[in-house]
């Protein structure tokens, strides 16, 4: 029962890794750049459904909506405004650009009076509800977790294979040049891809943020969704999932059975070994550079 | 507009290029000297910590501005110099003594963390070193039998042949030797076949390594100097701050030093000193300007962040070379003096150069 327990919660807490790391390989996809400011948009995404739901009294399912919305827009924004100028460059300063954006949202949220600086509870309906069954108890919040990371995969994997704008991103991730070529609007794909990347953050914010609380330095946590990412092999969408869910399980294992300090640092070991062992993580293809 | 007129080939790898670089370079030489006696107490201790992040700075410069591999877990490095140095000292190990083998376990450090490291690169390798900063953060906090964990650490004051160097002025002179040292070094090695290829190996992979580069091996060496020079500044970083603790050396820190470069100016010797006074500066200049903002912006806990932000979102859009980068263009304009072109530093446009071909 107890491995089970912690099975649970480690899922759960892998599916949030998952969802951040979807947001990174769909822009690495996209783009093949690497945002470090995913954990910042998650963070601005539950401020956001949090502003709905507190201060306009919106129901928890129109804030929600309205807080996938408004991460849409400011995802391709964002991306029109400071990414677009400087794709092409080098890998390094995009990575800087991005640490810079995650700096500027969360000192622009701590800087709101009264807000910014206090921890917050997202008030969603399911909360502090439990179910038993049998021995093992579980938390409805981290089963919310679970159904709503299962449905937005489905929902993704469904917009990636049938329709025409998840394969015109598939046809502009695997070359760009011949996308454009094939009439493609790439440009705005590109502009798309950051506005799905800011939602995917901003749901999985919104499933976090009932277990953790919202506060302005809750982004730190992207920086565990990199392991993930990499574990899942960097390219691969499914595999940012899986890649999320190794992670969390063995961050959950770790924090029972290891001493202490073990759990906060087990992704980072597990991300090293797989470094070594398999640096192309699970689902990445071996590709090199050719001349 | 400056002619040189070569007539050795020594001439081409001569430090200093003309009389100009000579006459200034002196100037500046005397000024830091002078500086104990001629500026306040306060002033001294931030010259000392600028010099003190230059010569980390010096150490991601090469790493990541002369190698092309970027580390986001330097702070790893300082702490494992900080720490080295810390015990060496409190255990009576004289102070040269104790900062040479903090540099030399910082680079063996390095050299394990390249390892792994020269598997991969691009991001995977900023996440290798992300990861391995992480880890090193918690063993500092956890081994407490050596550290003192998160109750940190207190440093004794450094002692040269009996010499009780607790003056700030004293240790300012030491931190002043270390890094012109340091600089001399690095500005050696660049123009030496190791140093020729790290650039190379920066600009291309490929065709480094069918030049007859050893990737592995001077990947691995770059890491080591690197985090020697690190460690170097970590030692010296222990001593003037007195106590260290874990928290000194997470993330935060390792982007603070990421952004040292970037701003200074990635690839440029100059560039790390730049940077550190940059970093320095930064917090004074807010925590003067606070007084002039309205009550609502200048108290806000997030300014430092939102302002390091934006300056850093402004350097990669409109100045990729940095603080270096913009003082060579005011050069320019003025050995140019009337005929200087707009255009005549534009980026080109590229395309997204894929690293996924089949």
């Amino acid at each position: 029962m107890q491995i089970l327990q912690l099975l649970l919660s480690g899922i759960a807490q892998g599916c949030i890794y998952g969802l951040i790391a979807l947001g990174f390989v769909l822009i690495y996809k996209a783009t093949e750049t690497v945002s470090f400011a995913q954990g910042e948009l998650m963070m601005l995404g539950a401020f956001c459904a949090f502003a709905g739901m507190s201060l306009f009294g919106l129901p928890f399912w129109l804030a929600a909506l309205l807080a996938v919305g408004a991460m849409v827009a400011f995802g391709v924004l964002l991306e029109l405004v400071v990414i677009r100028p400087i794709l092409g460059q080098p890998q390094f300063s995009i990575v800087m650009l991005t640490i810079g954006i995650g700096y500027v949202a969360r000192g622009l949220v701590t800087m709101i009076p009264g807000i910014g600086t206090e921890t917050h509870t997202l008030p969603v309906p399911y909360k502090d509800q439990i179910w038993k069954l049998g021995e093992l108890v579980v938390n409805l919040e981290q089963l919310a977790i679970i159904a709503a990371t299962a449905v937005l995969c489905g929902l993704l994997f469904a917009m990636f294979r049938y329709s025409k704008l998840g394969i015109a991103m598939q046809a502009s991730s695997q070359n760009q040049l011949a996308a454009y070529y094939m009439g493609i609007p790439v440009k705005r794909l590109n502009g798309l891809v950051w506005g799905l990347a800011a939602a995917v953050a901003a749901i999985a914010g919104m499933l976090l943020a009932p277990i953790t609380f919202v506060h302005a330095n809750m982004g730190f946590i992207g920086l565990k969704a990199f392991p993930a990412a990499v574990v899942g092999g960097f390219g691969s969408l499914p595999g940012a999932i899986v890649g999320g869910l190794v992670i969390g399980i063995v961050e959950s294992f770790a924090g029972f059975y290891l001493p202490d300090g073990f759990k906060d640092t087990a992704p980072y070991i597990v991300v090293l070994v797989m470094l070594m062992v398999k640096p192309n993580g699970l689902f990445g293809e071996k590709l090199r550079k050719k001349v | 507009m400056r002619y040189i007129f070569k007539t050795s080939y020594t001439q081409d790898i001569d430090l200093a290029r003309h009389g100009g670089h000579v006459f200034w370079y002196s100037l500046l030489g005397v000024a830091l000297i002078a500086a104990p006696w001629v500026v306040p107490e306060y002033w001294l201790a931030q010259l000392t910590f600028v010099l003190i992040y230059g010569i980390v700075g010096l150490g991601l410069m090469l790493l990541a501005g002369f190698t092309g591999q970027f580390s986001i877990g330097h702070a790893a490095f300082l702490g494992t110099g900080a720490y080295t140095q810390a015990v060496l000292s409190n255990m009576g190990v004289p102070f040269p003594v104790a900062l040479v083998a903090a540099a030399a376990l910082s680079a063996a450090v390095g050299v394990v963390v390249a390892l792994p490291a020269l598997r991969v690169k691009g991001i995977y390798l900023g996440i290798a070193t992300l990861a391995f900063g992480f880890i090193v953060e918690e063993v500092f906090a956890r081994w407490e039998s050596v550290t003192g964990g998160n109750s940190g650490l207190h440093v004794k004051s450094a002692s040269l042949f009996g010499w009780e160097l607790n003056s700030s002025e004293s240790f300012y002179m030491v931190c002043l030797i270390v890094a012109v040292l340091c600089t001399l070094a690095i500005l050696n090695l660049l123009r030496s076949p190791t140093g020729r290829a790290f650039v190379a190996i920066r600009d291309s992979e490929i065709s480094a390594q069918s030049m007859g580069i050893h990737l592995a091996r001077y990947k691995t060496m770059s890491f080591a100097i690197s985090a020697a020079l690190a460690g170097l500044g970590g030692a010296l970083y222990a001593h003037k701050l007195s106590f260290i603790s874990p928290d000194q050396f997470s993330i935060l820190q390792s982007i603070d030093l990421l952004l040292l470069v970037v701003i200074g100016g990635l690839g440029s010797v100059h560039g790390a000193f730049l940077g550190a006074i940059f970093l320095i500066a930064m917090p004074q200049l807010i925590a003067s300007a606070k007084d002039w903002l309205p009550e609502a912006i200048g108290q806000a806990p997030g300014l430092q962040g939102l302002v390091y932000g934006l300056v850093l979102i402004a350097f990669v859009l409109f100045e990729p070379l940095g603080l270096y980068g913009r003082w060579l263009k005011v050069r320019t304009w003025l050995q140019l003096f009337p005929f200087y072109r707009r255009g005549l530093f534009k980026r080109q446009k590229s395309f997204t150069k894929s690293d996924r071909l089949r």
